[in-house]
């Protein structure tokens, strides 16, 4: 409950800050570079090398993160829950064919893929969330399929295929339920995940692009500037950590408020 | 001076009190029985006194072992009784035994441990123990891991464990509520023999277990001693109305059997039904030939051990499973392929019941949408409040409350949870009802209330069922005609009153002797069978039954018996006439 309302604090932060703010994010001050936190000037985090307010900066870093983190938990969530839920249902020869095509697809090199995508549709914000998504769903599809083969046997399952209950039915209704205890753990687990993944992409220069940056982007910056200006890795570190760790705890919770058993 | 005396136990998890004031107390080499309904508190009481009770239970009152004060005693000491003075049962043998340790060895463990023995000198008594609980061919067991034997074995070892250090008492919680009357009575007639000196506290919901094998017994009910006194005396002259009611809810093999149902359409016919599976190329058969006729308003129970293969019949009968060959014909109607290419019609008309309750709803979805759920398919055109309608009605034929429709599955209990499958069941109003094991998993006073709401629906609906059940007794008071099965293979199908006044096959003897009666004048569950059902990949040639069977003759072992007519009923056996059983 705590890491929610947290969570939520610093994504409201995040999009009305960088507006009531008195900086802007491109606005490099060359008279104020590299200027440690303080109130008295407006520069609430400080300014970075460049001059730019860091405040405004680590906001607009939280906007990219948790727009990677929804994105691509979401591309990652219902591919991976339909994909591998459908394959360990109907099993056979279908499970075999679409559990061979996520080993082709685990096989792939995941920078070539990267590229390749942005090769093919060029440069662009939005895909390399998808394409974030789409590297995390194979994780899921496995386990979900793994997690599904035995919930195919439970009891309730026989009862909804002898009443007549149809496949898609039975998989919206009596499996993917059942899977949310194993889908939200693991999503909490993507979610990091996906972040860190972005950090590294802007890092190789294919992610995110100057001017825009994202908490990764920022923690990188500030680790060269470490021993003259530690703020500027200290803070957007510090956000960070902080997100992810509320992003772990509040899955511990929508766990406990999905599983029935718990919820009395 | 006893040598357990437990005073004013009280045990308290938050403010849910599970046991409250119990006093009781149990004299060296004595068997008592602690008799009481699921929730009761009994096995918490077990919990106490070996001092397993998980950290958030507060532990009130005392129980002094030998003297010594258990409540409060440090883990150390807890520790030392229990290897060398304690020794337990548990119910389920497959969940106490560590599946990646050879059993010789587990075994060995609780002697080296404690340094009763070492090396050589403590296989050997691992050996011996093993042959004392008859377990066949000990050196060989020695090396073999728990899977590779069968519940029964599983258990005698788990005896083996509990009697190796000779313990002065010896607790057995449920021990044979997982395993088979035959083998329910074999275990039975083990701890009766086995313990010597040991005393016994026999823990059990099972009257009839308990009738012929303590000679005190002490009742309980929620948390609190309701009844304590010698086992002829409490049964003779039950004090309190709660002995009373579990008296009469224990089934009996000399009640009134059912008359027979009116002539009703012959509604499902199974012709020659096999079922096999392949395993290593070879074919396993699991169900052989089974024929057999249903009529509307009739009861057939199938009865058999584990691994009889009645649970693979109906469920190929179902479609669950595939034949292997065979017919099966639905109101002159022949059904074949699997359940999910049969048409809507023979879906609805066929329905299944499931033992486990808890695990047949969906945990996820609430009473009220999982008793509706039938309707989705089979009514698709009612609206919400005509299925409103039609899951109230459902529900007031299994007589539960409408207040429960907005629980889930976990929030019931498990007579309730059986009660909303069974309406699941019955909303969509079909012409069969398989029961599989229904009512194995309730307590008796619950089993009673099962099986005769299944009797009064079929009385006003015509209803068929096939019920298939491991217990006799239970059988008996539900079922209009039997059909007894060895091994996949027909033993003996007659009329109800008829087998159980006149059994024509020496197996249904033998299960009929091996059902714990709650008389302990009379107690049942005699041991007139030996060894265990052999298993599916070895059949023996000629009669499966012969290795166990007393009157086999020669030709037994090379000739397979056909069912044939003897008197009234169909039976499988070249000496039904002439045995007198």
């Amino acid at each position: 409950m705590v890491s929610g309302g947290v969570l939520c604090a610093i994504a409201l932060v995040a999009v009305i800050g960088p507006w009531i703010s008195p900086n802007e994010y491109l606005t490099a001050d060359f008279n104020n570079i590299l200027r440690s936190p303080a109130f008295a000037d407006g520069h609430v985090f400080g300014t970075d090398d460049l001059g730019r307010d860091l405040f405004v900066r680590t906001m607009m870093g939280v906007q990219v993160t948790f727009a990677v983190a929804i994105v691509a938990s979401v591309v990652s969530l219902v591919i991976g829950v339909l994909y591998g839920a459908t394959a360990g249902f109907v099993g056979g020869r279908v499970d075999a064919v679409m559990m061979r095509l996520v080993d082709t697809l685990y096989a792939m090199p995941f920078i070539f893929f990267v590229i390749l995508l942005l090769v093919v549709f060029e440069r662009n914000f939005l895909l390399i969330f998808v394409a974030i998504g789409a590297i995390n769903w194979l994780d899921m599809a496995r386990i979900v399929r793994g997690q599904t083969l035995s919930l195919r046997e439970r009891e309730f399952v026989q009862a909804a295929q002898l009443l007549g209950v149809s496949t898609p039915k039975i998989i919206l209704r009596h499996i993917a339920p059942n899977l949310i205890g194993v889908v939200i753990v693991y999503v909490t687990l993507t979610i990091p995940q996906a972040i860190l993944i972005e950090s590294f992409l802007s890092f190789l220069g294919l992610g995110v692009q100057e001017p825009q940056t994202s908490l990764g982007k920022l923690v990188n910056d500030g680790t060269d500037q470490m021993e003259s200006a530690a703020w500027l890795l200290l803070i957007p570190a510090t956000l960070l950590a902080l997100i992810l760790l509320c992003f772990n705890f509040l899955g511990d919770g929508m766990r406990d408020l999905f599983d029935s058993r718990r919820s009395e | 001076m006893s040598l357990l005396e437990v005073r004013d136990l009280c045990i308290r998890y938050g403010d849910n009190e599970v046991v409250s004031g119990l006093s009781f107390s149990v004299g060296s080499s004595e068997s008592v029985g602690l008799v009481g309904e699921s929730g009761s508190g009994k096995t918490q009481t077990a919990l106490a006194i070996m001092g397993l009770l998980p950290g958030n239970a507060a532990v009130g009152g005392s129980i002094a072992f030998d003297g010594r004060e258990i409540v409060g005693a440090a883990e150390r000491q807890l520790d030392r009784l229990r290897a060398e003075r304690i020794g337990m049962v548990f119910q389920d043998p497959m969940q106490a035994l560590n599946p990646y340790i050879p059993i010789g060895k587990q075994l060995r463990r609780v002697l080296l441990r404690h340094g009763i023995g070492d090396g050589r000198k403590a296989d050997q008594r691992v050996m011996h123990m093993l042959d004392r609980v008859g377990l066949p061919d000990p050196a060989r067991q020695f090396r073999a891991y728990a899977h590779q034997l069968s519940g029964g074995m599983r258990q005698r070892v788990m005896i083996a464990s509990a009697l190796i250090a000779d313990p002065d008492l010896l607790i057995a919680d449920e021990p044979t509520t997982a395993l088979d009357v035959t083998v329910q009575a074999q275990i039975l007639d083990l701890l009766e023999r086995i313990r010597d000196e040991t005393a016994l506290l026999l823990i059990t919901h099972d009257l009839g277990i308990i009738a012929g094998h303590c000679e005190r017994l002490l009742v309980i009910d929620n948390g609190r001693l309701v009844e304590a006194g010698p086992t002829r005396k409490l049964f003779s002259e039950p004090q309190s109305a709660h002995t009373r009611k579990l008296i009469d809810a224990a089934p009996r093999l000399d009640g009134v059997t059912r008359p027979a149902p009116a002539p009703g359409d012959r509604v499902l016919e199974t012709e020659a039904v096999s079922v096999s599976y392949v395993e290593r190329r070879a074919e396993l058969h699991a169900v052989l030939d089974l024929d057999l006729q249903l009529m509307a308003g009739e009861t057939v129970a199938v009865v058999g051990e584990s691994g009889s293969g009645k649970s693979s019949f109906v469920r190929a009968v179902l479609g669950l499973i595939p034949m292997r060959a065979g017919r099966v014909t639905f109101l002159g109607e022949e059904l074949s392929g699997p359940a999910r290419s049969r048409a809507v019609e023979m879906r609805r008309d066929l329905q299944l019941v499931f033992q486990d309750p808890a695990g047949s709803l969906n945990p996820q979805l609430r009473i009220e949408s999982i008793i509706a759920e039938p309707l989705s398919v089979h009514a698709p055109e009612l609206d919400a409040g005509g299925r409103r309608e039609r899951v109230a009605d459902a529900l007031q034929r299994v007589g539960l409350d409408e207040q429960l429709l907005s629980r889930f599955p976990h929030q019931l209990s498990g007579g309730q949870a059986q009660r909303a499958a069974i309406a699941r069941a019955l909303i969509v109003n079909p012409k069969v009802l398989v029961c599989d094991e229904a009512v194995a998993a309730l307590d008796g006073s619950v089993r009673a209330q099962i099986l005769d709401l299944l009797r009064r629906e079929q009385e006003a609906t015509g209803l068929a069922i096939v019920f298939i059940s491991h217990d006799l007794a239970v059988v008996r008071s539900i079922s209009h005609r039997v059909m007894v099965l060895y091994l996949g293979r027909l033993v003996e199908l007659a009329d109800c009153a008829a087998m159980f006044a006149r059994p024509r096959h020496p197996y249904t003897r033998a299960l009929l002797d091996a059902v714990p009666v709650p008389d302990p004048l009379a107690p049942g569950g005699k041991l007139s069978l030996g060894g265990e059902m052999p298993s599916i990949i070895n059949p023996p040639p000629g009669c499966a039954f012969h290795p166990r069977c007393r009157f086999a003759l020669p030709r037994c072992r090379t000739e397979p018996p056909r069912a044939r007519p003897v008197g009234a009923a169909r039976v499988a056996c070249h000496r039904a006439e002439e045995l007198e059983l």
